[in-house]
């Protein structure tokens, strides 16, 4: 399987199920074996990552202004926002917490939405990355973005935990809605990513090399 | 007259659903893996008995997903009050107002979409590891299966659990119930079913004995009627 070099099915005239690899001539519309539509390049992808992108994006700034948790004690009311609670841990010791959740709740949000409309960007202009770097980029963007749930289920678990009458209560926020949207509408854009179309960048500029010589 | 013949399939080739290259189609051996040359997607990963396995392995997350979800799963004591929980309080922690659509897709996320997958796979794979023709439905099944997988968050439920522990020990004292166990068990299993199956063998599979006539190795059978 290696040392040739590729040849894509698009090139052969054929088209593959995403679903569950089975190879079909090109123009079958729906995949005898698993029913999923064949297409040969998702032309609409690019226009759904963005929508997505952007719905995810409005939901990721009310998830950061309005507070994740309101903890209650016997004195006092403490509402804290993601980055606050963050820098709340940090400060009573608890470092190495503080950065699972800033790195869960900011650092991953934050690089997926650059990582994605990088990529959205790079298939329709050339870019300096190589294809295997931006596919490598593509794999870790879908593997990772699930990950950022992690915020929403430690609100979750503490908010049913702590629930001690008079002495203490912590109870969720309006940002933790927002802030879940906000991961379900990423996953969903990178989801609608045609990961093909990065690779169909490299074939063009192989044949533009090739008309070259 | 005759209708047009439904399209055929290309036997002999694989496409990297990820990155679009054809491969000729070669079965790797039991336990070797078929890999995208071009973008490390593992396209084909066969093992041995490994239908077997996923259904005991299935059977088991069903059962241990029933318990950890009615079984206390934490309990928390400060100064004489205490609280206990189970996964299925923690997932439907938000109750006020708009915050309930929050807690139903926690409770699918965490616990009815692991199951429900488990459930699709065990409806798919019986049939066909006792060699029967593959139950109604089952492509359907098992597409849904598939498209529900980035939405199983058991193990990231998981980790969640130790951070909001390390979170609230120094606040007061967390003891875990038998629900903490079953569910830490259940995070491996459920990892190691999605990581046994072969998807490639588990169409492939399917593919056999079809209504419309085509046989497994995707010839048609001869009209009877002329």
């Amino acid at each position: 399987m290696s040392g040739t070099p590729i040849i894509t099915a698009r090139e052969m005239g054929v088209v593959g199920c995403r679903g569950c690899t089975q190879v079909w001539p090109q123009g079958t519309q729906i995949c005898g074996r698993c029913g999923k539509r064949l297409q040969l390049r998702d032309h609409k992808s690019l226009q759904r990552v963005w929508a997505w992108w952007i719905v995810g994006m409005l939901c990721y700034i009310p998830a950061n202004l309005y507070p994740m948790l309101r903890t209650r004690t016997l004195l006092t009311v403490q509402q804290d926002t993601i980055v606050g609670g963050a820098i709340e841990l940090f400060t009573h010791g608890a470092p190495f917490v503080a950065a699972i959740i800033l790195f869960a709740s900011v650092v991953i949000p934050l690089g997926k939405f650059f990582a994605i409309a990088y990529l959205a960007i790079s298939v329709q202009r050339r870019s300096a990355a190589s294809f295997g770097q931006r596919h490598l980029l593509y794999e870790v963007v879908e593997y990772i973005g699930r990950w950022s749930m992690i915020d929403i289920f430690v609100v979750a678990i503490l908010s049913s935990l702590v629930q001690l009458r008079t002495l203490a209560a912590i109870d969720p926020g309006p940002a933790s809605l927002f802030f879940a949207l906000s991961v379900i509408f990423t996953m969903l854009s990178a989801q609608s990513f045609d990961s093909r179309l990065i690779w169909d960048v490299q074939s063009r500029d192989m044949g533009e090399a090739k008309s070259g010589h | 007259m005759q209708d047009r013949l439904p399209p055929q399939p290309v036997p002999d080739l694989i496409v990297c659903p990820q990155c679009d290259a054809a491969y000729k189609l070669a079965r790797p051996a039991s336990g070797e893996r078929a890999v995208c040359a071009r973008c490390h997607t593992a396209l084909i990963t066969p093992r041995s008995k490994a239908g077997l396995q996923i259904i005991a392995v299935s059977i088991a997350i069903v059962v241990l997903v029933i318990a950890a979800t009615v079984f206390p799963f934490l309990t928390i004591k400060v100064a004489g009050t205490q609280n206990s929980v189970s996964i299925l309080d923690a997932a439907l922690a938000f109750s006020d107002g708009p915050l309930i659509a929050l807690s139903l897709s926690t409770a699918a996320l965490i616990i009815f979409i692991p199951l429900l997958r488990v459930l699709l796979a065990l409806y798919v794979l019986i049939p066909v590891v006792l060699d029967r023709m593959p139950a109604k439905g089952s492509r359907q099944a098992f597409r849904m299966s598939e498209a529900l997988r980035p939405w199983s968050m058991a193990e990231i439920f998981a980790i969640g659990c130790a951070v909001a522990l390390v979170k609230i020990t120094d606040l007061a004292d967390v003891t875990f119930g038998p629900a903490f166990w079953m569910f830490a068990i259940l995070v491996v299993l459920v990892v190691a079913q999605d990581n046994f199956m072969c998807r490639w063998t588990v169409w492939k599979s399917l593919d056999g004995l079809r209504k419309d006539g085509l046989r497994k190795d995707g010839l048609r059978k001869p009209e009877r009627d002329t």
